[in-house]
């Protein structure tokens, strides 16, 4: 199945992207492809505990399972107003 | 009336955020509102300019539970939150809130509110361009469920 990853502030810098598309076996979590990711940008790995991840616009945890479509999204520490 | 919760480009002004509020059917006393403004200075560095980003959909989520929050700890008191993203230059507004309430110690409550949780939940970023380089500010990393978090919001929003 096939995912779309979102990456904002440093992590889409390090990842070069905005926007990736990310193919993983069914039953995969967030937690999956956030491995595979850091796998990829080992940068990435800094973040590990500080970074929240949604589903579709909505938080999730790590354990989510995710399904054919789904918009991931990894979020750095927030720095808004 | 335009947008109660909004992010754009555009410039922001304290006038149409107010006004997106409505008027309270005149059971309203007082309006609350902070602007918040890009800083020639920060930690010791000479700022030039800020870019903004946002992951739109879920920080509109993000306005839309903190003005649920308020509803709730102070009850008729009413939000309004705009962002700006994008470049803003020195001295230009990024946020702009206008909290609507009957009464003034509710108003002042909830705006201040406001802005604390927009600082711990909401998924926006700035990037800092000062003299001599870039550093995308990282700040909080609050969950919106975490209680702590929103327990200290309200303990400065009540200071």
């Amino acid at each position: 199945m096939r995912v779309t990853v979102r990456l904002f502030a440093r992590l889409r810098d390090i990842a070069g992207a905005s926007e990736l598309a990310r193919d993983l076996a069914p039953g995969a979590t967030i937690g999956d492809v956030w491995r595979q990711l850091a796998g990829e940008f080992p940068e990435l790995s800094q973040y590990e505990r500080s970074i929240s991840t949604a589903v579709n616009a909505d938080y999730a945890r790590m354990d989510h399972v995710i399904g054919d479509g789904d918009e991931i999204a990894f979020l750095p520490p927030v720095s808004g107003g | 009336m335009g947008p109660l919760l909004h992010i754009g480009t555009d410039a922001l002004a304290l006038g149409s955020v107010a006004a997106s509020l409505g008027d309270g059917a005149g059971a309203d006393g007082a309006i609350v509102t902070f602007l918040g403004l890009v800083r020639n200075h920060n930690l010791g560095r000479s700022v030039r300019y800020l870019e903004y980003e946002a992951y739109e959909p879920l920080a509109l989520k993000a306005f839309g539970r903190i003005a649920a929050e308020i509803g709730e700890r102070w009850p008729s008191t009413r939000l309004a939150l705009h962002h700006r993203i994008g470049r803003l230059e020195i001295g230009e507004a990024s946020i702009a809130i206008a909290a609507r309430s009957p009464h003034r110690g509710d108003a002042y409550s909830a705006c201040r509110y406001a802005i604390e949780r927009v600082k711990q939940i909401a998924p926006i970023w700035k990037r800092e361009f000062f003299d001599g380089g870039d550093v995308w500010i990282e700040g909080a990393t609050a969950h919106p469920d975490d209680e702590r978090a929103r327990q200290e919001a309200e303990r400065l929003a009540c200071a």
